[in-house]
């Protein structure tokens, strides 16, 4: 009995051990995390913005931003929405494909492309502090 | 022979259509005037930024806009008295955008006046612009309104002259609006001398029209909606009776009064610029009277774009915007009020779900 209790203590002081040297246990994190994903994401901002302004983005040079300084009209809080153009509810997504295709005339991206995922960290993040308005027009 | 007939059928007809909205305002207003020799219209086209792609390739859209603004400028009737373009005529200051923009403007019938945009400057300062146009600022008479055109898009000469390693990365620089590398637009020193100057051989109840691509009022930094010394022309203005400055460059609808001053916005053939109240981080300053114009459809590629036509009622101008897409509206002075204001939409109540930009 003491034998096997002595076991467990040391098996668990192992099993701690190692948790504690792969990262903290699950319901915590700390303000290095914090600013670390901040940093993540906003490389992705960055990344969002780049190209938001790039004349290469299209084929005819013509930006995002040409249209839509600093993102504004873009009215990301208010998708997935009806879009009476498309006839659907659509997400955001679609209609940065719609404008890729048309005033930039160059070819669309796949929902799940940095690129795409990048676009719309951007126009969300100059959006930020806005209420979520989903449908709204 | 019968498709030249049948073409022509066509051509009149959309003619008609065309001058239908133009044609009723115009006689109305004409009625209504005191002193007619004051009372004149001319048509003001702004904001092309003809884009050069390549070889002979141009961005289609944008050529489409300014096309259509000079087909239907050439229908209207009466014909208006000159016509002004408003700056912006080239995307990135190229030769070949300037001489192309110049040839799609040729097919005007009209004297064609120019102030000088951003767009057009910040290649060469002006140099080929002013090869085609003429003077960067000046002034001229007309029926008994003193006219000023300035540049108003010049900044600071560090910024200018000092802080970028070519001309091209200057404009680029500059082109993108909403670019925190830009620079605040202003008059400047040499040309406030001009226009005092200029202005001091005016009599105080002369009416002027001050041209002027950039706003001579501070409604957003962020996007240069602003003009550095916009206080200080506003206040060599301010001993006349009459002033009113049209301003393009925003690419949408606002108007203000300051004073004696009216101020009014042009649209652009090319593309509709959102509210800066659209940009939930801006601190801006939107005329409250302004109505919006109705919410961009991009679906519709020529929506809140278009030109417009200008009365100049007893020396006070009175804007009628041809909008492509969208229905047309107009912003008249109120001679009891004394301000700009929306002959369909100032009251709230009359407005549209389209007109509420958030």
């Amino acid at each position: 009995m003491i034998f096997r209790r002595s076991n467990f203590i040391l098996l668990s002081a192992a099993v701690l051990l190692a948790s504690v040297n792969t990262s903290a246990v699950a319901d915590e994190f700390s303000d290095a995390d914090l600013q670390r994903w901040q940093q993540q994401f906003m490389e992705v901002v960055q990344t969002g913005r780049s190209l938001w302004t790039s004349p290469t983005l299209g084929t005819n040079g013509v930006a995002c931003a040409q249209c839509h300084p600093n993102a504004a009209n873009t009215h990301p809080e208010t998708y997935p929405k009806f879009q009476k153009q498309l006839g659907k509810v659509a997400p955001l997504w679609e209609m940065i494909n719609w404008c890729l295709r048309n005033p930039l005339e160059g070819q669309p991206l796949a929902a799940d492309d940095p690129k795409m995922i990048a676009l719309q960290a951007y126009v969300t993040y100059e959006r930020r502090g806005v209420k979520l308005e989903p449908g709204k027009h | 022979m019968t498709t030249i007939n049948r073409s022509r059928r066509d051509f009149i007809k959309n003619t008609a259509a065309l001058a239908l909205g133009g044609a009723l305002p115009i006689s109305l207003v004409e009625l209504a005037f005191a002193e007619p020799a004051q009372n004149f219209s001319f048509a003001y086209i702004s904001d092309a930024h003809i884009q050069h792609i390549q070889g002979n390739r141009f961005v289609r859209n944008w050529d489409q806009g300014l096309i259509r603004a000079v087909a239907e400028t050439n229908l209207l009737t009466p014909k208006p008295d000159f016509v002004m373009f408003g700056g912006d005529l080239g995307q990135l200051g190229k030769k070949e955008e300037l001489d192309h923009g110049a040839e799609i403007l040729s097919a005007l019938s009209h004297k064609v006046r120019y102030v000088m945009g951003e767009h057009d400057y910040y290649l060469d300062l002006g140099e080929y612009w002013e090869k085609l146009f003429g003077p960067q600022y000046y002034s001229f008479d007309h029926k008994g309104v003193h006219f000023i055109v300035l540049n108003s898009i010049r900044t600071f000469d560090e910024w200018t002259f000092n802080r970028w390693p070519s001309k091209e990365q200057r404009m680029l620089e500059m082109a993108g609006l909403d670019n925190p590398n830009g620079s605040p637009f202003m008059v400047g020193d040499e040309q406030r001398r001009w226009l005092k100057a200029d202005l001091a051989k005016v009599g105080k109840n002369t009416p002027i029209v001050v041209f002027s691509h950039s706003p001579l009022q501070k409604i957003y930094k962020g996007w240069n909606f602003w003009t550095e010394d916009a206080e200080k022309i506003q206040a060599l203005l301010k001993p006349f009776k009459q002033v009113s400055v049209l301003y393009g460059h925003v690419h949408q609808i606002q108007y203000n009064q300051i004073g004696n001053i009216s101020f009014n916005s042009v649209m652009a053939t090319a593309w509709p610029w959102p509210y800066p109240q659209s940009y939930a981080q801006a601190e801006q300053y939107l005329p409250k009277r302004t109505v919006p114009i109705n919410r961009a459809d991009p679906f519709h590629e020529r929506d809140a774009t278009g030109w417009q036509f200008i009365n100049l009622n007893s020396g006070r101008a009175d804007l009628h915007f041809t909008l492509y897409d969208n229905s047309a509206r107009t912003v008249r002075f109120n001679h009891n009020q004394k301000r700009p204001e929306d002959s369909q939409y100032q009251n709230p109540k009359a407005r549209t779900p389209a007109q509420q930009h958030f």
